[in-house]
């Protein structure tokens, strides 16, 4: 099917995130929508899908004009999407999942074994490997978009969005979902490819469109070069390495020894972590989502009740100690996601800025708060990052997502520390703040302070650290220098042990087909 | 570009996946625990507080019941210390097994709930025995009226139950009852009939419904406050009705109706439950019947399918097409005409005028059976029906002749339904799974 | 209506919060000075919100007084003939009925005239004349402080808890517990004069405070929901103070009657006005919660810890609060005010434990607390305000014969009313209010509609629902949020826009809270911002 959109607008408020947007789908294509985190790639997308109803503009479906008041209608004209956040119902089963919304049976029961039946075809199709009665909250993520998959061919989809798929793949699962791409475009199903990685792009789009700024800014082949994509992308060209001195690492500030975290269940979330960072070096923690990541940030933070093993910071242990007494032992702490873990949106900007602090001098003395302190440390913070707002007494919500990271970066930045952490420093931040921030971190480094720098985008790793952890499932696979090949990497996140690694990638092994080795990587 | 390359071949010595292990939960001695200390107090409590002396009388068969040859006997008199300490003995033995089960992480499956029941009706009778000793249980007139008092709080756990299991979090239960209740009798004396109250009921706690969607859904208000004041708002309408409407002519507006009692031939006599369940009137059959259709309705059928997706993950099933808002409505609608037949049960299903505030709370034990029976119509019925059952045993207490029976003040039995609760939500008997997305309002984009 | 330093309300004001007013995009401010036409932010306004609310109350009652009317429904049967009559009876009904309100909640004028008549009978005139009458007169007006007095402590606790994110529906029991007490010491315990009277208070604050602990505790250790522990609580000290009375511990001498004895005097709080009326220290002390509140939640570290719990949890945690403490804290707080509102209760205004003592103090504390948005000066307004409903309610039940009943249900419409206003608005035909612009129309009525009624941080959060504190898969940024947040700082992403709690609803993580119950979790996750 051909799908076509003609010059579609969306406004939210005065924020104009698709501007007459122009789009040609081809039977059987393979059609990349490329931009930055933010671009309004989503956005047109929950638009053709009837989520958000479109400020001006068209959808043609084989040259036929189409109104969709809703994803039911989108679902009939035989578009079907596969989110970014998996539309899937945890505790129902892959074959209710599936069939939600498009149930077989008669007079309103539900006819299971139909519905098994058709997982069971289309997994067999395209040898997925999904137990149609397995419960979805209890699958790997890989799994669950795999259902997703199968949800969407099972309404007939004609054209098939992906949505950032591959941001909870590894790279191996990334390459079989290429392959998949690649069996359905062959059977004639258009697919439209959501992403911001370049070398994903390159490797399966038949055609590209890059979109800036809620605009249209180019269509190119996947010929295209590469770093052309990228300023293409982001507007401007694009300084691809951080400036930084050689490291000068001191000696070991932070000893972990035998870490572990098992959650109520049973499960065991993170395994046996041995770790040790230098004063005045930045250690990279990289792998792919939900591997242990978050649980080992917590862990030394004392979010993780019941965590094992040791953590020695300065020869102090802190397995056992409050989130408060390690905070007041000089960790400064980024957490991954600012607006749920780190910012109190109804809080102002100030109040955000001493949320850590604010039982201590000056802020405080005993139970009573002094404000006057609260406002001239924010007064300080805010000039020093540069925070865009109006003013210290806003509500910190009503910042942009790169000052509201700035509120976050300067609150744990902001004192003498023993120890940083920042998880996914520049998630949904906007390149010109990327920058500022990595600058900061490295600036930290420097002062002689151990960083540990958590992020799924290896780029962003490569750039920052002076040493690479890489986690899978739970465990350290090991630890290598950052001017590691990259290919080893890669199969490192795939669970490959750093020696085997090396192995396959000296035996011609590449990580996927999707690695360009000869060029730089793009954010 | 190119073709695939050949998959590398995971490596042997990769860690194993996160797998969930056979340790014990870390909650696993909380069960074997709290059933430890149930049957200990019932050994030194029921059995060493029953005097040696006297002997509880159990009234199972009565005169006129089909009890061909009497199989079931009639008055069985024990010695009531030698009954609580031997049940209480048996609790124990329960409560070991538990503890052995629990530590060595052996999965009893479906027997687990089997012996946590079989406790839970020990530990009852051990209790009846030590509460009524020196004098006679009527284990079936007690079961006739926990079945009396259980109909409306099951009328309202389901009309939480359909309106939670959508994401609508319903506290006002209590006023749908009162409405109901006061629905029935004003229509039902304005016609001159109970079945016209009964069609009136819950169209009169629609309004309830109606409001509490309104603003829950429509305007998306904190779906606690809306509850709550609509509870306020439902005892002022009702009683404002009352101290005028119906003060000024109870003859046309608030006459004492009673739907007639169905009696089912044979079976109603049966002993002990042969009135219990056999002879009752319409809306006691309702409930049977709409907890049934209900548990197959949400379980089985397209529509429940829908409704448990909106309840959990709304986005997803608006993605597909469902009408999110819409189902809500309809359920929270349907609740409250449900909970209204709840409503009805308290005047013309017992033969009473209507009251002021006569649901009296109820409508919050209904809410705590909701809970207890974890969303799911059949354990709502059976929260209902314990709760009912303390409330009966308070009723009957109450009657007993001075000088017998455990002299057990009858507001510690009122209150045990609240406790239960507070042990409930705690988690003491096992985690409940709220659906996700309840209370929280959905706004389309 | 409460104290601006507090940076309670962003939901409040919907049109201006929700613009981020970024200096760096001038189209934006543009705009928004454009769209806010005086009469827009005059419609836009909470007060006219508030006033219209309870105008749609006050009709609803007047239709209810109509319907209950005798008169009324007789002039009703004849109407096609003589439609005047139904009309006119209609009119002495209700204003019969709303006069008879405002005379016995603020000034007792034809009280006050009899009492002038006799005075100048007797020959007495100026002030020996005036002051007696308006002594008279104002007697209402003393007696709606008197009956505000325990409701207004009571709020401020309600509005501790609803700030701090937790939904305390244990007015009942708290207040219950907190008059026991203080009753208890009060009749039970010789004690010279102030001590009598301090140690009955601090019993009170004791016990209210380990009652609302309770609910905390079992949040904090086992996540379960306030809502339904409170609920709970609430029965469970109704039928432990029954029993309670019926003990000889309670009930003194006279073990028939369900009463205990009077409070001694030396515990009694004092009079304020004399002995004609009931006004006592209680007044003072509702003076000083206020003033508690205000210093509690913007110039102390609790305060601070509670307000970042209750807005968002899991950053609090984070940040190194202790949100289970926090839990047991807000609540202990809470209690305590409940339960001291309670001890003022029995101590100043009833003067003896009945089983009934708590009244519906308990849910009028949340709807006063609500209506004051939880703000210490809105709830001083609000709490008497309802009081002066209720005792006009009183006296136009014994006056006019209209039940007081009626007051419950414009005090719940009011409530209602002012919960949605997009509702009040199109009642009143000014609903294109909240959708100026086509764009903006998710912004306008999102704001509006989300939790406009809980305006203050925590009720924010509450009631943004439960939900999962945790949302695992949730965490990164979600289109368009992601959009606002690398962009030009725009609406869509901006966290302060209510997009949609829908994200909320999200139940990515697999390991999270659902398995708790927990129907209103301040842990709410704050919604779209994830």
């Amino acid at each position: 099917m051909k799908l076509e959109l003609r010059g579609i607008t969306k406004v939210f408020g005065t924020f104009v995130a698709n501007d007459a947007i122009d789009l040609v789908v081809e039977p059987g294509e393979i059609h990349s929508l490329l931009g930055e985190n933010g671009a309004g790639k989503s956005t047109l997308m929950n638009v053709l899908y009837g989520l958000y109803r479109p400020d001006g503009g068209e959808i043609l479906l084989d040259d036929e004009p189409v109104r969709f008041s809703g994803p039911g209608d989108a679902m009939r004209a035989g578009i079907g999407m596969v989110h970014q956040h998996f539309m899937l119902v945890p505790p129902f089963t892959v074959a209710e999942n599936v069939m939600l919304g498009n149930e077989p049976g008669t007079f309103g029961f539900l006819d299971l074994a139909s519905a098994r039946r058709t997982v069971r075809e289309l997994s067999a199709r395209f040898g997925f490997d999904i137990d149609p009665d397995a419960v979805v909250e209890d699958l790997p993520v890989g799994a669950q978009q795999r259902v997703e998959i199968i949800k969407a061919l099972s309404r007939q989809a004609k054209v098939l969005v992906l949505d950032e798929p591959t941001a909870v793949l590894t790279p191996h699962e990334t390459d079989e979902l290429m392959g998949i791409m690649r069996q359905l475009r062959d059977e004639g199903t258009s697919i439209v490819f959501i992403t911001h990685k370049l070398r994903e792009v390159k490797a399966v789009a038949d055609r590209i469109t890059v979109i800036r700024r809620g605009r249209i800014v180019g269509t190119a082949d996947p010929s295209a070069d590469q770093t052309e994509l990228a300023s293409l992308m982001v507007g401007r060209s694009v300084a691809l390495d951080l400036d930084k001195a050689p490291a000068a690492p001191g000696e070991v500030a932070l000893e972990v020894r035998g870490l572990g975290v098992t959650d109520a269940d049973g499960v065991v979330l993170l395994d046996d972590v041995d770790l040790d960072v230098h004063r005045g070096e930045v250690l990279g923690v990289a792998g792919v989502q939900g591997n242990g990541q978050t649980e080992l940030t917590e862990a030394l933070l004392g979010l993780q009740k019941g965590a094992r093993g040791s953590i020695r910071l300065d020869g102090a242990e802190l397995v056992g100690r409050s989130t408060r007494q390690i905070l007041d032992a000089g960790v400064g702490f980024v957490p991954e996601d600012r607006t749920h873990d780190a910012l109190v949106p109804d809080f102002s900007v100030a109040e955000n800025l001493v949320l850590d602090q604010h039982h201590r001098a000056p802020y405080a003395t005993g139970v009573l708060l002094h404000p006057e302190a609260v406002r001239r440390r924010a007064t300080a913070e805010v000039e020093e990052f540069d925070v865009r707002t109006g003013s210290i007494d806003d509500a910190v919500s009503t910042l942009s997502g790169g000052n509201q990271q700035k509120v976050v970066m300067a609150r744990a930045l902001g004192r003498d520390l023993s120890l940083f952490i920042a998880s996914q420093p520049t998630r949904g931040v906007d390149v010109g703040s990327i920058e500022f921030l990595h600058r900061r971190i490295v600036a930290e480094r420097d002062k002689g302070t151990p960083v540990i720098i958590v992020s799924t985008e290896l780029d962003e790793v490569i750039q920052l650290s002076d040493r690479i952890a890489v986690m899978y499932r739970g465990g350290i696979l090991g630890i290598v220098p950052a001017d590691e090949d990259r290919d080893v990497l890669g199969l490192m996140m795939a669970g490959y042990t750093a020696e085997a690694a090396r192995e396959a990638v000296a035996a011609g092994a590449r990580t996927s087909d999707t690695t360009l080795a000869d060029e730089g990587d793009i954010v | 570009m190119s073709t695939l390359v050949q998959d590398p071949v995971p490596v042997a010595d990769a860690p194993v996946v996160p797998v969930r292990t056979s340790e014990r939960l870390r909650s696993w001695w909380h069960l074997p625990t709290a059933l430890t200390v149930l049957a200990l107090a019932a050994l030194l409590v029921f059995g060493l507080g029953s005097p040696a002396a006297d002997s509880t009388t159990f009234r199972l068969a009565a005169e006129g019941d089909l009890n061909p040859g009497g199989i079931v006997p009639g008055d069985v008199a024990i010695p009531a210390r030698v009954l609580a300490i031997v049940l209480a003995a048996l609790c124990l033995v329960i409560a070991g097994v538990l503890w052995w089960a629990s530590a060595t992480v052996t999965a009893l499956g479906r027997w687990r709930t089997a012996l946590v029941v079989v406790f839970g009706l020990l530990w009852v009778i051990a209790f009846l025995d030590w509460a009524f000793h020196g004098a006679t249980v009527d284990v079936g007139a007690m079961l006739q009226t926990m079945m009396v008092l259980a109909v409306p709080l099951a009328f309202g756990a389901l009309s939480g139950v359909l309106s939670e299991r959508s994401g609508v979090i319903n506290i006002a239960i209590e006023g749908q009852l009162l409405m109901g209740a006061f629905g029935a009798v004003l229509v039902g004396s304005m016609v001159g009939s109970p079945w016209a109250g009964l069609i009136a009921a819950p169209v009169m706690s629609l309004l309830i419904g109606v409001l509490l969607a309104l603003f829950a859904v429509g305007y998306r208000v904190q779906q606690i406050i809306v509850g709550v004041v609509l509870n306020v708002f439902a005892i002022g309408l009702t009683s404002f009705f009352f101290g005028t409407v119906m003060k000024q002519n109870p003859q046309m507006f608030n006459q004492p109706l009673r739907l007639p009692t169905l009696r089912i031939p044979l079976l109603a006599d049966l002993p002990v439950i042969g009135r219990v369940l056999f002879e009752q009137n319409i809306l006691v059959y309702l409930m049977w019947i709409i907890v049934a259709v209900l548990t197959v309705a949400l379980f089985r059928t397209r529509w429940g399918l829908r409704v448990r997706a909106v309840g959990e993950h709304p986005r997803a099933a608006d993605t597909v097409g469902i009408n999110v808002n819409g189902t809500r409505w309809g359920n929270v609608l349907l609740g409250s005409a449900v909970a209204g037949l709840g409503g009805a049960t308290l005047t013309i299903g017992t033969g009473v005028a209507f009251g002021e505030e006569m649901s009296a709370g109820k409508g919050y034990i209904a809410l705590a059976a909701m809970i207890l029976g974890r969303y799911h119509p059949v354990g709502a019925l059976a929260a209902a029906l314990l709760f009912a059952f303390t409330d009966a045993l308070q009723l009957r207490l109450g009657t007993l002749p001075t000088g017998s029976g455990a002299g057990i003040p009858s507001q510690f039995l009122l209150m045990l339904p609240y406790i239960v609760t507070l042990f409930a939500v705690a988690g003491v008997v096992g985690r409940v799974r709220v659906p996700a997305a309840d209370g929280v309002p959905y706004v389309k984009q | 209506m409460s104290a601006p330093t507090e940076g309670q309300a962003p939901a409040v004001a919907p049109g201006t919060a929700t613009q981020p007013g970024d200096p760096g995009t001038p189209g934006a401010e543009a705009a928004e000075r454009s769209a806010g036409s005086v009469l827009q932010s005059i419609a836009r306004s909470n007060v006219l919100v508030v006033v219209l609310a309870f105008v749609f109350a006050f009709v609803v009652g007047s239709v209810l007084i109509l319907v209950s009317d005798v008169d009324v429904r007789a002039a009703a049967g004849y109407f096609l003939s003589r439609p005047g009559d139904l009309i006119g009876a209609s009119w002495t009904a209700i204003t019969e009925a709303y006069a008879a309100m405002f005379r016995g909640a603020v000034f007792d004028l034809p009280g006050a005239r009899k009492v002038a008549d006799d005075i100048a009978e007797r020959g007495g005139s100026g002030l020996y004349l005036l002051g007696p009458a308006f002594l008279r007169g104002i007697k209402p007006l003393l007696e709606t402080l008197t009956v505000a007095t325990p409701l207004i402590i009571a709020s401020v606790g309600m509005a501790v808890s609803f700030r701090s994110g937790l939904f305390n529906i244990g007015g009942t029991g708290q207040l219950i517990v907190g008059a026991t007490a203080a009753g208890y010491v009060g009749f039970a315990i010789d004690l010279p004069v102030v001590i009598h009277l301090l140690v009955c208070i601090l019993a009170a604050i004791v016990a209210g405070g380990l009652y609302g602990g309770i609910a905390g505790f079992l949040k904090a250790r086992f996540g379960a929901s306030e809502v339904i522990t409170t609920i709970m609580l609430n029965w469970i000290a109704t039928y432990a103070l029954a029993f309670a009375l019926t003990t000889s511990a309670f009930t003194g001498a006279n073990k028939a009657q369900p009463t205990s004895p009077a409070i001694a005097g030396t515990a009694r709080l004092p009079l304020l006005a004399g002995d004609q009326y009931r006004l006592h220290l209680g007044l003072v002390i509702a003076l000083l919660a206020v003033v508690f509140l205000w210093w509690l939640m913007s110039r102390s570290t609790l305060g601070f810890r509670f307000r970042a719990v209750g807005s968002n949890p899991r950053a609090a945690e984070v940040a190194g609060i202790d949100v289970g403490r926090s839990a047991i804290g807000v609540m202990v707080v809470a209690g305590a005010l409940v339960g001291l509102a309670g001890g003022v209760h029995v101590l100043g205004t009833e003067q003896r434990l009945t089983g009934s003592i708590a009244g519906s103090i308990g849910f009028d504390a949340i709807t006063v607390a609500l209506l004051g948005r939880s703000g210490p000066v809105g709830i001083l307004l609000a709490g008497v305000l309802f009081a002066g409903l209720s005792t006009g309610g009183r006296f136009m039940e014994s006056a006019q014969g209209v039940p007081i009943d009626l007051v419950q249900v414009i005090q719940a419409l009011v409530v209602l009313f002012i919960a949605a206003p997009p509702l009040v608005r199109f009642l009143v035909g000014l609903g294109g209010v909240d959708r100026p612009r086509a764009p903006r129309r998710r912004t306008a009525t999102g704001a509006h509609a989300a939790p406009v009624l809980a305006a203050d941080a925590a009720a924010v959060a509450a009631a943004e629902g439960p939900a999962a504190p945790r949302e695992g898969a949730h965490r990164a940024p979600v289109e368009p949020a992601a959009d606002g947040g690398a962009q030009p700082p725009g609406p869509p992403g901006d966290p302060a826009e209510p997009v949609g709690p829908v994200d909320s609803a999200d139940p990515a993580d697999p390991a999270g809270t659902h398995s708790t119950v927990d129907p209103c979790g301040p842990d709410a996750p704050k919604g779209e911002n994830a």
